[in-house]
């Protein structure tokens, strides 16, 4: 099957390939996996004080168009609100790279790793805040 | 005739429907499938039952396989209770599972720059043989005990040690060509 030369450049120079400190306040973890292909991804966000992500970081074991997925998707978020990043569909992704139909699980895993990363900042700020209120 | 489409694979072997199975009595049944369909006995035929015996052969091809290889016989049995592994759309697993996932993945990655390669890959694939048989083994309890759901996230973790397994081959056969 070909790739599309979207998909081979973020394939052959990866954006963002890295990790963030998952302990880090301000930091969001999104971690998920395909069975069908056994792929794993790891999706951060650095979201500052006023909700916008200020970086993003992937690390992805998988193929080609999982590794581009999660690669374009880390250019995406950058500089997004919360809310924003939260729109960010596999359609999108899907598009945007020229996916096969064979390889949409690859954009789906994208979008619910931008999602998990999403819920664990939020649960994060969340403690934060009951924390601070029943200080 | 011995083969009904309608069958499920289980009954087709001649088997209850749970996970332990007798491979004996899968590899002797199976014999006695392709025999009986062999394209031979079917020579003289019409091309109505020419036709119909090459799509007994398959059927019962993809019940050997399906029934002797643990993990496609635990995804089946799943199917059958109407479980669905969502293989490709739930991209929901134990974060937990999924760090140790990742960790065998970079082990995979540095191990031809270790010392002695093949030794790292080999404990590399011990561990995740264990990991499966141990999954199997709690498969087998969780399938006996009706628990689908408790099944179905054992089947999608197995898948992943599966794959890995191959990944590991494939790191292997990479260093016999160097």
């Amino acid at each position: 099957m070909a790739y599309s030369d979207k998909v081979l450049d973020h394939y052959e120079n990866p954006r963002n390939v890295g990790v963030l400190d998952k302990d880090d306040p301000n930091v969001g973890t999104g971690m998920v996996g395909a069975p069908a292909c056994g792929d794993v991804m790891r999706l951060q966000i650095q979201v500052s004080e006023e909700g916008i992500v200020e970086d993003a970081k992937f690390k992805t074991y998988g193929c080609g168009s999982a590794i581009a997925s999660s690669s374009l998707v880390t250019e995406m978020v950058k500089g997004k609100t919360l809310d924003e990043v939260a729109e960010i569909k596999n359609a999108t992704i899907a598009e945007e790279l020229a996916l096969p139909p064979v390889k949409i699980h690859c954009s789906v895993l994208a979008e619910d790793a931008i999602a998990a990363a999403i819920a664990d900042i939020k649960a994060k700020r969340e403690a934060q805040s009951s924390q601070k209120e029943s200080a | 005739m011995q083969v009904n489409f309608s069958d499920n694979y289980f009954a087709l072997f001649e088997l209850p429907v749970q996970f332990d199975v007798n491979a004996d009595q899968i590899e002797t049944r199976y014999r006695t499938l392709q025999r009986v369909l062999h394209p031979d006995k079917f020579a003289q035929g019409s091309d109505a039952e020419k036709r119909w015996s090459m799509q007994a052969a398959s059927f019962v091809n993809e019940g050997y396989q399906t029934l002797s290889k643990p993990l496609k016989r635990a995804s089946y049995l799943l199917s059958l209770n109407g479980i669905s592994v969502d293989e490709e759309t739930d991209t929901n697993m134990s974060p937990m599972f999924l760090m140790e996932q990742m960790e065998l993945r970079e082990a995979i990655e540095a191990a031809p720059a270790a010392a002695d390669p093949f030794e790292a890959l080999d404990k590399i694939k011990a561990q995740l043989r264990d990991s499966g048989r141990a999954t199997e083994t709690e498969f087998a309890k969780a399938s006996n005990n009706n628990d689908w759901q408790e099944g179905r996230t054992l089947v999608r973790q197995w898948q992943f040690l599966e794959k890995l397994l191959s990944e590991v081959k494939f790191a292997e056969a990479q260093l016999d060509d160097v």
